[in-house]
């Protein structure tokens, strides 16, 4: 039944890898991911993994040697954050076009201009075209059960993407917290053996890996990208269901929380959905219809199933730890106000931009959103639906 | 073994005809020298940085590389190759793989001596077991010649252009092989084509079963940014390598080693003046020009005997 432990976010992860036991992992440390890499680097010193681990010399060498190492033929594994991940962007969109299913622990940090090390999804949002797939995870817990099923859907024939697993940099990356870590024996058999059907290594059958591609042929290719995307839903909710009859812990797109009859809802990702569930709980109890839609896949986007999520409620508020600088809110927003658009009788939309940089958001925060959004809902006109929340004007 | 010409031209192109580079270049002439290295038996991963050779060789849906091949980008071929290191010791630890592989990463002055150069540094550094091979044709001839690092002082190139005021290039080329030297790994060469081709060979054989990281710097012209005529490829590099512009030696462990001294050094003009890239150069009241090319390589030549022992 599970190994009780505490662990922070970074420990959880490194706990997972150890678990499963890559072939290869390149790593260049960058806060508040750098212990992730440390941790791993000791299980190798110990000879508690028999990993490749390959000591690189910036993050763009880190995902170069990944798409080597999976190409080649190997299960390989990387951490980073912020600009490590901008420092790997160019190579990210190689790692998805070659189809590799590398796993990325992704622990979000504000990107540099100016330099701030804390909490801020700026890092995975700007890889968001990249063709990976994206999992956020709200807790410890989440960041090492998403780790585990990220091989299964990476790996799955029909998808072969790579993926990042996201958490918050900071508040659960080092937040040491209770967890329930699963039997190693029983994690590898979930993850089971790395056997792709086309790699370098392959004695018998050569391969060549990314050509010139003319425009005769880029579109097409592209268009595969897409399927392999769209093919990965149906791959997130088989392997979701399958970890929860292992574990206990079921796994879907996002998770409803008291969204059912809820008349307002927030959307939000990673950690402060912890934050809203118990302003959720505390306001249901003074009988206030309010629920919470925990977004767990942002890519590929459960756009329907979103939709379908929210078709009853009168107002929603989406919550966006980035600025995208498009000037009408948040990027999680758009795409969330896109497929509420197509229902007959659509909620009422606001934009938070919350948390830049780890600014606090606690729950006297949250509460003035439900706030805002109940008096919405009993008529108040909307008013700007581009908002920031917290910030000294 | 002794070099045989003959045997070593009829062992089977582990690069095949059809590729698109140009009637005249250098680069596939080092990619196939170096792969002619192998032993058949031995099996290959090839990685290439985005350049010529990697447009013009893998151009979907037709592949010239018979063994597996894999490019990512422009500035990371060492990194990409050396992930593939690594997943080959792996899997051999991990009992998954018999065979025996090389690594073998090509890149232009481009990909290696600038934009590459963190990359290929750290490689070598970490002591992968590959060969880095640097198909130098002294400019980015890829994009249309523009200048690099490995660009030799007064070419006119299409961002070092000869004006009425300034006469190309203004800084003397970077000496990557020394640079690889001061990485302490266990070989680094210099070579081009010559005679037989038996110093390309021997050195990539050197390279490829040697432990650990090597490095070749192989001087590769282009005829479309150096302005010659394509027959004349091996004429250039003989050139090159009888002025001393361009020396062949080899470092073993540190140990430097000469691997050939012109009879007749010839003066530097000789190397030149065949090229459009330095037409320039021969106009009247340019003679200073040639000169201070001449200073220079005349000091690099004293250097590089002092340092193999031959002063």
């Amino acid at each position: 039944m599970g190994i009780r432990d505490r662990l922070s976010g970074n420990e959880a992860i490194a706990n997972a890898m150890k678990q499963i036991n890559p072939d290869v992992m390149p790593a260049f440390p960058i806060t508040p991911s750098t212990e992730i890499p440390q941790y791993f680097s000791q299980f190798v010193a110990n000879g508690e993994v028999d990993t490749e681990f390959v000591t690189v010399e910036s993050e763009h060498s880190a995902m170069s040697a990944c798409i080597g190492s999976e190409a080649a033929g190997a299960r390989t594994v990387t951490a980073t954050s912020s600009a490590g991940l901008a420092l790997m962007h160019e190579v990210l969109y190689v790692a998805a076009s070659s189809r590799l299913p590398i796993t990325l622990a992704c622990v979000n940090r504000a990107l540099t201009g100016p330099i701030n090390i804390n909490a801020d999804h700026g890092d995975s949002m700007g890889a968001r075209d990249s063709g990976w797939i994206q999992i956020y995870s709200e807790n410890n817990q989440e960041a090492y059960d998403n780790f585990i099923q990220a091989f299964r859907i990476g790996e799955h024939p029909d998808v072969q993407l790579p993926v990042m697993v996201c958490q918050d940099g900071f508040i659960t990356s080092h937040g040491v917290e209770n967890i329930e870590l699963i039997e190693t024996e029983k994690v590898k058999n979930f993850v089971g053996d790395y056997c792709p059907e086309n790699y370098m290594l392959n004695p018998n059958e050569t391969i060549a890996h990314g050509p010139y591609d003319s425009p005769v042929y880029y579109m097409e290719h592209k268009r595969q990208q897409l399927e392999a995307m769209k093919n990965a839903k149906e791959v997130i909710l088989s392997v979701g269901k399958e970890f929860g009859e292992m574990s206990g812990r079921f796994y879907d797109f996002f998770e409803a929380y008291k969204l059912e009859d809820a008349e307002v809802a927030i959307v939000v990702l990673n950690s402060t959905a912890g934050t809203a569930k118990d302003v959720v709980d505390a306001m249901r109890e003074e009988g206030k219809k309010v629920g919470l839609l925990k977004l767990r896949i942002f890519r590929p986007f459960p756009g329907e199933e979103i939709a379908q999520a929210l078709k009853n409620v009168k107002a929603v508020a989406v919550m966006d730890r980035h600025e995208g600088f498009s000037t009408i809110g948040g990027p999680v927003f758009s795409e969330v106000r896109t497929v509420l658009y197509d229902l007959p009788n659509p909620p009422k939309t606001i934009s938070y931009v919350y948390g830049l940089g780890g600014r606090d958001v606690r729950t006297i925060h949250i509460e003035s959103i439900y706030n805002e959004l109940l008096a919405v809902k009993d008529g108040k006109d909307q008013g700007e639906a581009y908002r920031y929340l917290g910030v000294r004007e | 073994m002794a070099y045989q010409f003959k045997d070593v031209m009829n062992k089977p192109e582990r690069l095949t005809g059809g590729h698109r580079m140009c009637a005249g270049c250098g680069a596939p002439l080092a990619v196939r020298g170096v792969m002619r290295a192998l032993k058949e038996d031995d099996k290959a991963v090839v990685g290439v940085a985005t350049g010529c050779l990697e447009v013009s060789t893998f151009t979907y849906p037709y592949v010239a590389f018979k063994d597996s091949f894999i490019h990512t980008a422009f500035e990371n071929a060492a990194a990409t190759v050396s992930g593939a290191e690594a997943a080959y010791n792996a899997l051999k630890r991990k009992n998954k793989i018999d065979e025996t592989y090389k690594f073998i990463t090509f890149g232009g002055d481009g990909g290696t001596y600038d934009i590459g150069f963190q990359s290929l540094s750290g490689a070598m550094e970490r002591g992968h077991d590959m060969v880095y091979v640097c198909y130098d044709n002294n400019a980015y001839m890829n994009t249309g010649i523009q200048r690099s690092s490995a660009t030799p002082k007064y070419t006119d190139t299409t961002t070092t252009p000869a004006g009425k005021v300034v006469p190309g290039k203004q800084q003397f080329k970077k000496d990557l092989s020394e640079v690889m030297v001061s990485h302490e790994i266990p070989y680094v060469a210099q070579t081009t084509f010559i005679g037989n081709f038996k110093d390309l060979h021997e050195k990539a054989e050197k390279a490829i079963y040697t432990e650990g990281p090597a490095f070749m710097n192989v001087l590769a012209p282009c005829p479309r940014g150096w302005r010659y005529e394509t027959e004349d490829l091996m004429e250039i590099c003989k050139l090159a390598v009888d002025t001393c512009f361009w020396p062949l030696f080899e470092v073993i462990n540190g140990e430097w080693k000469l691997s050939y001294k012109p009879k007749k050094k010839l003066p530097v003009e000789e190397y030149l003046r065949p090229q459009g890239r330095f037409k320039h150069l021969f106009k009247p009241g340019n003679e200073h020009l040639i000169e201070d090319i001449q200073n220079e390589v005349d000091r690099k030549w004293e250097a590089l005997l002092k340092k193999c022992g031959e002063l």
